[in-house]
């Protein structure tokens, strides 16, 4: 009776990802969301089917009016669509709610009396998070390929700019987008993760991250700061559009990812410092 | 050349130029820079212009201490502008530590004088001028007398001004000119062809002055010569003889200083074989050159390069004109290499690809097969409409081509066309491609514009920097075979392209013929021999420091973050003496937050043994919860500590996976059943699951069919049941119980305090915390008593209950000693004693119906008997209640 610990516990193998992932699978936002982002491609393709073809082909150039050239280009048009607000939702969502939910059901002082060591609990709620964040933005540009291909066919994807991308490497290229824009928002995942194990409110953690996005934008928008944007995780939000041309061009991508990972790193410790000396009082 | 004077009378010049220098209008300003550098000091000043009474308008920049000799920088300006274009550049160099001189050419700018096109005795013998007035100011480093250590620096006519005083004046000590021409001739008119619509620009832009309408301030000479030309559609021998004397070509084996050769590769007025024949002439001449090939150039403006090459001129003359044998001249040979568009900046991207020599424009050629039979074309007549490749002014149509979007047009019937097969592997070709081809024409004259085409898999057509070489052909009634050099390029040919060799009758930007003509052109064989330059290599995008900085430093705050911060208390070692002892709390302290002496918890001491059933006893807000809190290491305490079989209570202290607990009610996840919430807890704490014993608890939760909805269907007392069966999962040696009756029905509650009181028996330890007296003493064997935070009493039950036999008899009409003494003389009672409630009778023998039967026997009015609370007297005493 003298032993340090229960028999078979071990504090490295407590929270598995496997139950992580369990416990969060069947919550109905992580569902919603799932369904809203499966959804949304057949959503367009009805759009595009009733409004028919896009009337200012020669005016603009943008990547709607090529969205019913072929699969991939439906892929990339949906991936842009989504890329500015969509695609936030399920990040701010799976990390900012993750711990604060716990908090709200008071199932967190149960896991962190099992005990599960705090930083093992965060690392795997972290984990588990930014793995359904990847997942709900990889579940997006797949329906959407797959849907575009069977609406629209396979084929290379046209350039808005002209020119075209031969498939193999649109996909490819597409995946490098869906790769960055994942990185890029990793500091809306940090920043709502860290706000989660700051308050009890679920909803407080997703919608500060939320917010703060939005106020990136807006001062994305003042093009009087200059340089000082190129701070701004929200000025390199539109980055990956790069590639969409001949000559990829991965600077901007590299600076955005830069911003970004350099901020989420930030923020990532922030919740760690934080939670290990917390009180949990929920 | 004979007007260059010789030394001596210079010096005698230097000195009158000196006494002319101030004229009217001279001034000084002195340039407050915002940021914390230098200010500069500028003085504009009238300088006589060589010879013919013209005067030089003229600004010099110095900054710092003005009594420190450096060395000057001529900044010279493009046609059509003035020296006030170099006003910011000039600031900078002063700040760099160089003495600035600007000024507008003759026929620019407040200059006086008519516009010489860099004429050796006008323009150029002005540069002279200037020398000598530098050389007379103490700011300015001398070599010798009357020879300051200077360079000059200018794009385009600036350019040209720069190599051509470099010819003519042995005092000029370093250059960098761009995007400027070695032979103006050849410029505008290759290989005998006249290209009007950039002449025209050239020549008009030049004439906007007093006279207008014609020549404006021009040179007579050079305007008669202009209309000529652009009248015949054609140039002669006499205009080229007056171009080529004013063009650095003609002092070619006299420029003997460090060259910095820039040169824009989207430039169809001054294309890369200007600054190629410099380049060679230079380096014959023995002095180091390097080769700049910038984005852009006349055709579309170079403005994204302008920092980087304003840059790269400073370390030019840092090296040669400082003599800072450290700082580096970059690459001896350097492309700007255009990549995608960056839609961050709205604009392309650059990335410099370098070499550590200049390859020259037919480096390593390798020959493209081209296949294409002979084909007839015409001439239209009129020369019109015209192919289109570059458009001066429309110059963004160039930067378009790197995206697929250049503007280049051919109309049928009037061009030959010779294709490659797709390409295998992509070809990088860096310089100039050529041709062999046999061109006949039915006027024995042919006038064509060769291009190479970069043909998609699609079949679109992209010409690179959207230039064309102009040719003239003689002699060519029965057929002849010609050499066709294209414009240099540094371009990619992807694989699955095709390398399109056109020629073509007309184009947009050249005169050709008005007479209409048949052209047969074939293959010569050989196909497309072009140069390619392996050894210059495209570095990394150009990414600022930040790029690698800025996630480099978040690594370092965030680590910075995690190290620091830290309670630095070790883990007490674990107390052997009491492994054995569930529970050991001493000198508990816990401040409410943001609190210095309000306690929740204030120097708390007690201790469990094995098989109690501790019943943690106090009204609302003693400190019980934050007792177990800080038992489960959910908050850490601010003094004292628990020790839990031994081991020192952490938050996460492996000790607590013996311990389970229900503390202030329950907590589970909503969507899930509760089978699924144990199931799910269980492995949570990766304990293996045969030692969940999940049966008994379920037994203990009692949920039946339940279990296996959704929890968020449950009502609060299932809720509490299944937060007990989970406490008990894994059968603890520890067990934590939380106001464990809390909504539960009476009968739940007895079969709850049977269950404690079997999970004890087992040897395990139960603690449980209550407000309600009642609870703990039927369910407890000890009692910890805490209010305000502050531990009450402690012992076992009995010993604060006493012996559990004493009773509290009700008698109506009040107790009169003499009736206490009766009862106490009773048989089997131990004492008795008056109260204020009625008698306190503690027994001795009899049980309670006997002692019933005995006080009716003696006539007392009994009211009521119950068991006499002496712990509720104590708790109401000692936490401050009045009984």
């Amino acid at each position: 009776m003298s032993t340090a610990s229960a028999p078979g516990y071990r504090p490295g193998r407590t929270l598995p990802l496997r139950v992580e992932a369990a416990r969060q699978l069947r919550r109905r936002r992580t569902l919603v969301v799932g369904g809203v982002l499966a959804v949304l491609p057949f959503v367009l393709i009805a759009a595009f089917a009733v409004g028919g073809r896009s009337g200012g082909r020669d005016d603009r150039i943008s990547l709607m009016d090529t969205a019913t050239a072929s699969g991939v280009n439906f892929a990339a048009t949906a991936l842009f669509v989504s890329a500015g607000f969509l695609l936030v939702v399920p990040v701010a969502l799976f990390c900012g709610d993750t711990v604060a939910s716990e908090a709200s059901w008071s199932s967190l002082r149960y896991l962190l009396a099992a005990p599960v060591p705090r930083t093992r609990l965060l690392a795997s709620k972290l984990t588990v998070a930014l793995a359904f964040s990847a997942a709900a933005m990889l579940l997006l540009p797949l329906v959407a390929l797959a849907a575009g291909a069977a609406a629209y066919g396979w084929g290379p994807l046209q350039l808005p700019t002209g020119g075209t991308l031969p498939a193999g490497t649109a996909v490819a290229r597409l995946a490098a987008v869906v790769a960055y824009v994942f990185v890029g928002q990793l500091v809306t995942a940090a920043l709502a993760f860290w706000l989660s194990t700051v308050t009890d409110a679920p909803l407080g953690a997703v919608g500060g991250a939320m917010g703060l996005t939005i106020l990136g934008n807006v001062l994305d928008a003042v093009t009087a700061l200059g340089h000082w944007r190129d701070l701004l995780p929200a000025h390199w939000q539109y980055a990956w559009v790069d590639v969409l041309q001949p000559h990829a061009e991965w600077g901007g991508m590299v600076r955005g990812a830069a911003v970004s990972v350099a901020y989420a790193l930030v923020l990532f410790a922030l919740a760690f410092r934080h939670f290990r000396a917390k009180d949990v009082v929920s | 050349m004979k007007l260059r004077p010789p030394r001596r009378r210079r010096t005698r010049l230097a000195a009158a130029a000196a006494a002319l220098a101030v004229l009217a209008g001279a001034g000084t300003w002195t340039v407050a820079a915002a940021g914390g550098d230098p200010p500069v000091r500028r003085e504009d000043r009238f300088l006589a212009a060589a010879g013919d009474g013209v005067r030089l308008d003229t600004s010099f920049f110095t900054a710092g201490d003005a009594g420190r000799r450096r060395p000057a920088v001529l900044l010279a300006h493009g046609f059509g502008g003035s020296k006030d274009d170099l006003r910011s550049r000039a600031e900078d160099l002063a700040r760099d530590g160089y003495a600035v001189l600007t000024w507008s050419a003759r026929g620019f700018g407040k200059s006086g004088g008519r516009i010489g096109l860099n004429d050796p005795d006008r323009e150029i013998a002005d540069v002279g001028r200037l020398l000598d007035w530098l050389a007379t100011r103490p700011e300015v480093r001398l070599d010798g007398e009357g020879d300051p250590r200077v360079g000059i620096a200018g794009a385009s006519y600036g350019g040209a001004a720069a190599l051509l005083a470099a010819g003519h004046d042995k005092r000029v000590d370093a250059v960098a000119p761009s995007i400027t021409y070695w032979n103006l001739a050849d410029s505008l008119f290759p290989d005998g062809v006249f290209k009007k619509l950039w002449s025209g620009i050239f020549f008009t832009s030049g004439a906007s002055g007093p006279s207008k309408a014609r020549c404006g301030r021009f040179a007579p000479d050079l305007c008669a010569m202009y209309e000529r030309v652009a009248t015949a559609g054609r140039p002669d021998a006499d205009a080229r003889a007056l171009l080529e004397r004013r063009s650095p070509s003609a002092v070619a084996d006299r420029i003997k200083v460090p060259a910095l050769l820039v040169q824009g590769q989207g430039d169809s007025l001054f294309p890369l074989t200007e600054s190629d024949r410099a380049a060679r002439a230079i380096r014959r001449n023995g002095a180091p050159v390097a080769v700049d090939w910038i984005a852009g150039g006349h055709d579309s403006g170079s403005k994204e390069e302008d920092g980087r090459v304003a840059d790269r001129t400073r370390t030019w003359f840092d090296r040669y004109l400082k003599g800072d044998k450290s700082t580096g001249t970059g690459p001896a040979f350097r492309i700007s290499r255009t990549g995608g568009l960056d839609s961050a900046e709205g604009r392309q991207r650059l990335r410099g690809a370098s070499g550590d020599r200049y390859p020259g424009l037919r480096n390593d050629p390798r020959t493209i097969p081209l296949a294409g039979r002979e084909q007839r074309f015409g001439n239209p007549a009129g020369g019109a409409p015209p192919s289109v490749s570059a458009v001066p002014g429309l110059g963004a149509a160039a930067r378009l081509s790197g995206l697929g979007l250049g503007l280049a047009l051919d109309f049928p019937g009037q061009y030959a066309r010779f294709d490659s097969a797709r390409l295998t592997e992509g070809v990088r070709v860096t310089g100039t491609p050529v041709a062999r081809v046999e061109v006949a024409s039915d006027s024995g004259e042919a006038t064509l514009f060769a291009k190479v085409y970069d043909v998609g898999p699609d079949g679109k057509e992209q010409l690179p920097g959207q230039l064309v070489a102009p040719l003239h052909v003689t002699g060519a009634r029965d057929g002849r075979t010609v050499e066709v050099r294209l414009p240099a390029i540094d371009h990619t040919f992807e694989a699955g392209h095709r390398m399109r060799l056109v020629l073509s009758a007309t184009d947009l930007g050249y005169a050709s013929p008005a007479a209409p003509a048949a052209y047969t052109v074939s293959l010569a064989g050989g196909g497309l021999s072009v140069p390619t330059a392996p050894d210059v290599t495209t570095g990394s995008a150009g990414l600022p420091w930040w790029a690698w900085g800025l996630p480099a430093a978040g690594a370092a705050a965030a680590a910075a973050l995690l190290l620091t911060g830290r309670r630095r208390t070790a883990t007490p070692a674990p107390d052997p003496a009491l492994a054995d002892v569930p529970l050991q709390i001493s000198g508990l302290t816990k401040r409410y937050a943001k609190s210095h002496d309000r306690y929740a918890v204030r120097d708390l001491s007690f201790r469990v043994e094995r098989g109690q059933v501790l019943g943690l006893l106090g009204p609302n807000g003693a400190g019980k919860t934050t007792t177990l809190r800080m038992l489960m290491g959910l908050i850490r305490p601010d003094g004292g500590e628990v020790r839990v079989f031994g081991h020192a209570i952490r938050p996460g202290a492996p000790v607590l996976s013996r311990v389970g607990a229900f503390v202030e009610g329950a907590g589970f996840l909503p969507h899930l059943s509760g089978r699924a919430n144990l199931d799910l807890y269980w492995r949570a704490t990766g304990r293996p699951a045969g030692d969940a014993h999940v049966a008994e608890a379920l037994e203990i939760a009692g949920l039946g069919s339940a279990l296996d909805r959704a929890v968020r269907t449950y009502s609060q007392g299932m809720r509490q049941r299944l937060a007990i069966a989970q406490a008990m999962l894994g059968l603890p040696d520890l067990l934590i119980l939380d106001e464990p009756t809390n909504g539960l029905d009476p009968p739940q509650i007895r079969e709850m305090r049977e269950v404690m009181i079997r999970y004890a028996a087992g040897g395990r330890t139960v603690i449980v915390s209550s407000h309600l007296l009642a609870e703990v003493e039927q369910s407890c064997t000890h009692l910890v008593v805490m209010d305000r935070g502050r531990l009450v009493t402690a012992g076992p039950v009995a010993d604060i209950t006493g012996s559990g036999d004493t009773l509290l008899v009700g008698v109506a009409g009040g107790v009169g000693d003499a009736l206490a003494e009766k009862v106490a003389g009773l048989p089997g009672v131990a004492s008795a004693v008056r109260a204020d409630e009625g008698l306190l009778v503690r027994l001795g023998g009899l049980t309670t119906p006997e002692l019933l039967g005995e006080l009716v026997r003696l006539e007392i009015p009994v009211t009521s008997v119950g068991p006499h609370r002496r712990l509720e007297d104590a708790f109401l005493t000692l936490i401050g209640g009045t009984p």
